[in-house]
């Protein structure tokens, strides 16, 4: 025997049209709110998990987001450097344990180069703490003899193809303008990270004396004209470096923090800021949360329209459908049995469209996934939904059976008053 | 089994009643055929008989149930129970197939549907034997119901008032939409079937010719004291 529903469906198959468009773009919606709801969290997870373990993070005066963007994701505009000496004065305080002097502003075919020390490879953590492993060859020897050795980040040597003994040159800058190439002083790659879905991914990294070494015939940011020092030569001249980017800064106890960063603020050689990582990116949160929100509100208003096509599609079809109304009045359907049948065909196709825009967002984040992975280093993860988006799909499903009273409320009226002669 | 008296109807915002019964009785098992020109009110009678609306004064008793005593929900269970009822045309729900058509009389009852299972073993069966019956083929039984010719669509119609067997069934002109050829293996049908299963059949139609297969024909426009007054 037919059920209630069994009877709604086989109604709703019977308008699959029009209903199916509905459906869609009830699926799209879904979509919207689940894709974006996981690529937030994702960007979340992906800056919250790409330093850990570093308690303050040291460069030139500047907004503190700005700091985190470049020396930490390498993203956004360069900031100033800062002298040698004073991250050395940092090091030397009490509370500190170990410093990371980091220097960026060179890049290899889009990815960006960090000049730092091998104290690098030991204290750099990520996620809960993990720290970097080399998937294959070993650190930079940090010695003049290894001077020209590089170690990839897992993206770069995967992407590039490149294997330990490869060789590379890096580029002035960001690489785009013609002849910035340091060609004259290529790079061997003597160690691949494992990989850790952070930027390490993306990097390419260099000791600070190599990165030294090939700037020596530079100036201004372009080669200085006449003067061409050969990579052997290059050895021979003062590498040790006067300027870098930013320090990572590792404390003895979390207790001294604001000690040490209060020290860092007011230091006296120059202007220095020293940024807690949590504060900068929980400010940086805030600064996106308005137009985090601005996207839920527009996929908000496209779940109300797509339901509001369900409202009208039903609607409109009503009026034909007052036969079988009667028919259904007829064999005993009360009015109430009506008002079901109809916001049980609203549920069924809020349902197909709900469970399309799941399949359609799972899809789009499996096949865009890496895409976008490798055009802005975010790992965004094919899960099941979290807590967040249930209640959105719940809520989507909710919304859907609540515009479905409409048509219903309707035809109870309808079949109220037409009872078992319909007027049309 | 159906009982009327001192009935009145208007519609709702009429000044005047459409009908005006003061007594009918129709018995058990009775064929009764009821006539009268178009908009005496025929169809208003009949949905006062299935308990669809309600009289403004007086009381329609059906199967030992006043109507107008019965909560709204009570008055369709009721109605499921105890009524089958025949449209003069689109008796179907056009999507569903005609078996699923034929078993929607059963949907709402699951008195009628004990009473189809007691009868043929089950539902189902009950259906399948009443198609064969009214003479539907049986390659036509999984098909849609929009897909029969309006014959074959009122003799499914036929098939879904008598499941179940009601003790009474309804036909409001159910053979206006067929040929003189099937209209009397309708009949024959309709006739047949409510004997057998011993249902009261109340049958209107403006067609006279066919008053002689009942047990008894009755003028509407004699019986309604409010259509001889608006005339007199």
């Amino acid at each position: 025997m037919t059920s209630l529903p069994g009877l709604a469906a086989a109604s709703a198959w019977n308008r699959r049209g029009t209903l199916s468009l509905v459906a869609l773009s009830i699926a799209l919606a879904t979509l919207l709110l689940l894709s974006f709801e996981r690529v937030r969290l994702d960007v979340r997870d992906n800056f919250a998990s790409a330093v850990s373990g570093t308690d303050l993070v040291v460069g030139a005066r500047t907004g503190p987001i700005q700091l985190m963007l470049y020396a930490v994701f390498r993203l956004g505009g360069a900031t100033n450097s800062i002298r040698m000496d004073s991250v050395r004065a940092v090091e030397q305080h009490r509370a500190v344990a170990w410093v990371v002097p980091l220097s960026l502003g060179d890049s290899h075919r889009g990815f960006p180069v960090l000049g730092t020390t091998t104290a690098y490879f030991e204290r750099f953590r990520y996620g809960e703490q993990q720290p970097l492993v080399l998937a294959q060859g070993s650190p930079f020897s940090g010695d003049l003899d290894g001077l020209y050795g590089a170690v990839l980040g897992a993206e770069v040597a995967q992407r590039l193809g490149y294997q330990l003994g490869s060789s590379l040159v890096l580029a002035h800058g960001s690489g785009t303008l013609p002849g910035s190439e340091h060609a004259d002083k290529p790079f061997t790659v003597v160690g691949i990270l494992a990989p850790t879905g952070t930027p390490v991914d993306r990097t390419v990294h260099i000791s600070l004396q190599a990165l030294e070494a090939i700037h020596l015939d530079w100036s201004a940011g372009v080669p200085m004209k006449g003067l061409s020092i050969p990579a052997e030569q290059a050895r021979k001249f003062d590498l040790e470096p006067k300027q870098v980017t930013a320090a990572l800064v590792g404390l003895k106890g979390r207790a001294a923090v604001f000690n040490v960063q209060r020290f860092v603020n007011e230091y006296e050689g120059e202007p220095l800021m020293a940024v807690l990582p949590g504060v900068a990116l929980d400010e940086l949160w805030t600064v996106v949360g308005v137009g985090e929100k601005v996207l839920v509100a527009l996929s908000g208003l496209v779940a109300l329209v797509s339901l509001a096509g369900l409202v009208a599609t039903v609607l409109a079809g009503l009026n034909e459908r007052r036969r079988e109304l009667a028919v259904l009045r007829a064999v005993g359907a009360g009015p109430r049995h009506v008002l079901w049948l109809l916001a049980l065909e609203g549920l069924l196709v809020t349902l197909a469209g709900v469970m399309l825009g799941v399949l359609a967002s799972a899809a789009l984040i499996g096949l865009a996934g890496p895409l976008v992975q490798s055009a802005y280093g975010i790992a965004l993860t094919l899960a099941a939904p979290n807590a967040t988006q249930w209640l959105l799909l719940a809520g989507v499903l909710a919304a859907g059976v609540l515009a479905s009273l409409v048509p219903g409320v309707r035809a109870y009226r309808l079949s109220l008053a037409d009872g078992l002669a319909p007027r049309s | 089994m159906i009982t009327l008296r001192d009935v009145r109807y208007a519609w709702p915002r009429a000044a005047r009643d459409v009908l005006a019964i003061d007594a009918l009785d129709i018995g058990a098992g009775e064929t009764v055929f009821l006539h009268g020109p178009s908009g005496c009110g025929k169809s208003t009678l009949l949905s006062l008989l299935a308990g669809v609306l309600l009289p403004r004064e007086g009381s329609v008793t059906l199967a030992g149930r006043c109507w107008s005593e019965l909560p709204a929900a009570a008055r369709d269970r009721h109605r499921a129970d105890h009524v089958g009822y025949l449209f003069q045309q689109f008796n179907l729900l056009p999507w569903l197939p005609v078996i699923d058509n034929v078993l929607l009389g059963c949907r709402f009852s699951p008195a009628r549907s004990a009473r189809a299972a007691q009868r043929s073993g089950s539902p189902v069966a009950q259906a399948r034997t009443l198609l064969q019956r009214v003479g539907l083929p049986q390659d036509a039984w999984a098909r849609a119901a929009r897909e029969l010719s309006v014959g074959q669509q009122q003799r499914v119609a036929a098939a879904r008032a008598l499941i179940g067997a009601p003790e009474v069934v309804i036909a409001d002109e159910p053979t206006s939409a067929l040929d003189a050829a099937l209209r009397e293996g309708f009949m024959d049908v309709l006739l047949g079937e409510c004997r057998a299963g011993g249902s009261t059949l109340v049958f209107v139609s403006h067609d006279e010719r066919l008053a002689a297969r009942f047990d008894r024909a009755l003028s509407l426009p004699e019986l309604n004291r409010a259509a001889r007054e608006a005339t007199a």
